[in-house]
């Protein structure tokens, strides 16, 4: 599904990932997870396509197409989905609305036309009682004054709606509740598929109980320094990460 | 020959078409003479220092456009909002064209300027209204000398007019470059109710200069709305002058759109004579290229326990150009007013430009005034995160716009015309997305 090789990206001319390689296959689910500042969230965007980074050597591709050089809609369009770290404010565009602009500029793209409404509707009501989201919430400004925890939410209901091939998830669990975090995970379960993947980038095991990764990968300095299995992400919960930087430089 | 001289050896001419020993034509006189003195406004002046006329002072403009070209409705129907029934007052060349309008004399008088000035019947109304609140500056001089055409509304004490109507002048000027001096005159008696939309179309590639006056009377209870659609062609120039008198307990709004033309000049006065007045001042603007838009407003407050509401949105791309000065006056008796002044813009582009200036004379200690201006560029996380979730970047730039905007939008009483300004909106910023927020 994604293939990355050796990218090499930075930021005003400070260098955040180093050579960073990831192979992502369908129906598997990955966790990223290293200390702050690693690059995390840069390798997030950068798949998305945000175009602030300079990528400076390497490949990226998505079901074997190159996508360097594509928008992040273009990416979008063809099922790349980022839950954003920090969802971002958009007053006076209602959730519903923008929800729908979303869905129907996505199908536009694919030469579709407009989801009926009433499939939309059928649609958000189902999408939203998964996420038990209160409908009322719909009609707000996208993201304004929500919580931490329902930003999150918020994302997931997104995802839910749009339904990616490949979706990254950039600390969702952060902000969210003991039930919300069940809700949330039960809602990235429930999409979950042998043809689609999911990157999860997180700091702690508890979102882990839930969403099972197959492969844990840590990422350290912009690099993937090591990569394990589930029991990974337990060992770092335990241990933290002195003993794998030890490990690079020993 | 420049432009103040060929106008002002057009008088005699003028003076031809008009009864010149009635009263109105003294007022006209008067005017005549002190336009002949002022002449056209320069930078020099105060309130047009940023805003200048001479490009489109140039122009050889023909004075009396005789050679009206006639249209027909398929060719304009787009210009107005036909898709409820309204009443018409429609000019091309500044001349009513009957074909085209829809006025009435039942109850209510939607009709022409022409007449009212003429006729016995409208002789009081008159007498008591016409230039008795247009300031004596140039602009406005130059319209009331040579004020003979517009529109006519008189609405009686307790009526509710009960569809909307549409004032709207058009321009052919085929043969050469044309000035209008439109003359427009809203009188709502006690407890009328009225909603107006004004519109002014140029349909010619040659220039044209519009210098209109529009003198509104809102007695107590009564409520006028007044929705000036703004989208002319790049050759048009519109210098607006609207005059509103307020009585108690009267509120009137004036919305206004400017997303067309090549200078739009708005001078817009409120003058509230009473308590409990609500004054509201609101418009979008969104322009590119090289165009200018200039909103001038200026809220006197003179009774106490008076609101007076502004939001001005603006987006400028490329090198067009913005100006916002809102003049809020409370005079000491005015206590307890409540003033308030919005005015946001968003530069698209590292060469458009805005200046905005509030002027706040507080006389009065008792009151509430704010005002809040701010200059800011779109948010590109925000545009990030859209493109994320599959909307263009061109779309994601338009919703973003639109959302900005949308505070001016919720105040337009008129459905069709909400809609109608959403439409010209997404044409504006050639996307094709609703925007039903
Ligand atoms: N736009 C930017 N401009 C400057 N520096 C940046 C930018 N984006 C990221 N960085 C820097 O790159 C490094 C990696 O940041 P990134 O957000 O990817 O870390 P992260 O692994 O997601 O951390 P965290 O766990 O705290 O979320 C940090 O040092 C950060 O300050
Ligand atoms: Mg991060």
């Amino acid at each position: 599904m994604l293939k990355i090789e050796n990218l090499q990206a930075s930021v005003d001319n400070k260098s955040i990932l180093k050579g960073l390689n990831l192979n992502v296959k369908s129906g598997e689910v990955h966790a990223i997870m290293g200390p702050n500042g690693a690059g995390k969230s840069t390798l997030a965007n950068i798949i998305a396509g945000k175009e602030e980074y300079d990528v400076t050597n390497g490949t990226m591709e998505l079901n074997g197409e190159d996508i360097s050089e594509l928008s992040p809609e273009e990416r979008a369009h063809n099922g790349v989905f980022l839950s954003f770290q920090y969802p971002v404010e958009i007053p006076g565009v209602s959730v519903t609305n923008f929800i729908k602009t979303s869905i129907n500029e996505t199908r536009k793209a694919k030469g579709l036309n407009d989801m009926p409404a009433k499939d939309m509707l059928k649609m958000i009501r189902e999408k939203s009682e998964l996420l038990e989201i209160d409908r009322k919430f719909l009609s707000r400004s996208l993201n304004e004054g929500f919580s931490g925890g329902e930003k999150k939410r918020n994302e997931i209901f997104q995802m839910a709606m749009l339904e990616p091939k490949l979706a990254i998830l950039d600390e969702t669990d952060s902000g969210l509740d003991i039930d919300a975090l069940r809700i949330v995970a039960n809602g990235v379960n429930k999409l979950k598929s042998k043809d689609n993947a999911v990157i999860v980038i997180t700091h702690y095991q508890r979102l882990l109980d839930y969403i099972v990764p197959d492969f844990v990968h840590v990422l350290h300095d912009g690099k993937i320094v090591k990569t394990g299995d589930a029991s990974l992400a337990l060992e770092l919960e335990a241990k933290g990460y002195d003993w794998i930087k030890e490990e690079i430089s020993a | 020959m420049d432009l103040k001289e060929k106008i002002v050896s057009s008088y005699v001419a003028f003076e031809d078409g008009v009864n010149i020993n009635s009263d109105i034509h003294e007022i006209r006189t008067e005017a005549f003479q002190n336009f002949e003195k002022l002449g056209f406004p320069s930078k020099k002046l105060e309130a047009w220092k940023y805003t200048s006329l001479n490009s489109i002072l140039k122009e050889d403009y023909s004075i009396f456009p005789d050679k009206e070209k006639s249209i027909t409705l398929a060719e304009v129907k787009k210009y107005f909002i036909h898709d409820i029934d309204t009443y018409k007052i429609v000019f091309i060349d500044g001349k009513y064209s009957s074909f085209l309008s829809e006025t009435t004399h039942d109850n209510i008088d939607v009709c022409l300027m022409s007449s009212a000035l003429s006729k016995k019947k409208y002789k009081l109304v008159i007498e008591n209204y016409f230039n008795k609140i247009a300031k004596q500056d140039n602009l406005t001089s130059l319209n009331t000398a040579f004020s003979k055409e517009g529109a006519y509304i008189h609405i009686p004490k307790n009526t509710e007019v009960e569809k909307p109507i549409q004032i709207i002048n058009f321009t052919t000027g085929e043969e050469s470059a044309t000035m209008l001096q439109p003359r427009n005159l809203i009188v709502a008696d006690k407890n009328a109710h009225v909603q107006i939309i004004e519109r002014h179309q140029s349909l010619t590639s040659n220039a044209a200069l519009t210098n209109v006056v529009t003198e509104i009377f809102a007695d107590r209870h009564s409520t006028v709305d007044l929705y000036k659609i703004q989208n002319d062609n790049i050759a048009a120039s519109l210098v607006d002058n609207t005059f509103v008198e307020q009585q108690s307990n009267s509120v009137v709004s004036v919305h206004t759109f400017s997303f067309g033309g090549n200078i739009t000049r708005n001078n817009l006065n409120f003058f509230q004579k009473g308590e409990h007045i609500d004054s509201i001042l609101k418009g979008i603007t969104i322009i590119e290229g090289k165009q200018h838009v200039d909103h001038h407003t200026l809220v006197h407050h003179i009774e106490p326990n008076c609101e007076s509401h502004q939001d001005y949105k603006g987006i400028y791309d490329e090198r067009s150009t913005g100006v916002f000065n809102g003049k809020v006056i409370v005079e000491k008796e005015a206590q307890k007013t409540n003033a308030y002044q919005k005015n946001n813009n968003i530069l698209m582009n590292n060469k458009s430009t805005i200046n905005a200036k509030p002027q706040l004379e507080i006389f009065a200690d008792d009151v509430k005034c704010s005002h809040g201006c701010t200059i800011g560029q779109l948010d590109e996380q925000a545009l990030f995160y859209m493109q994320q979730r599959g909307i263009p970047k061109k779309e994601a730039k338009a919703l973003l716009m639109y959302a900005f905007a949308n505070t001016v939008l919720e105040s337009v009483k008129v459905p069709e015309v909400k809609e109608r300004i959403m439409k010209l909106i997404a044409t504006k910023l050639k996307v094709n997305i609703g925007f039903n927020i």
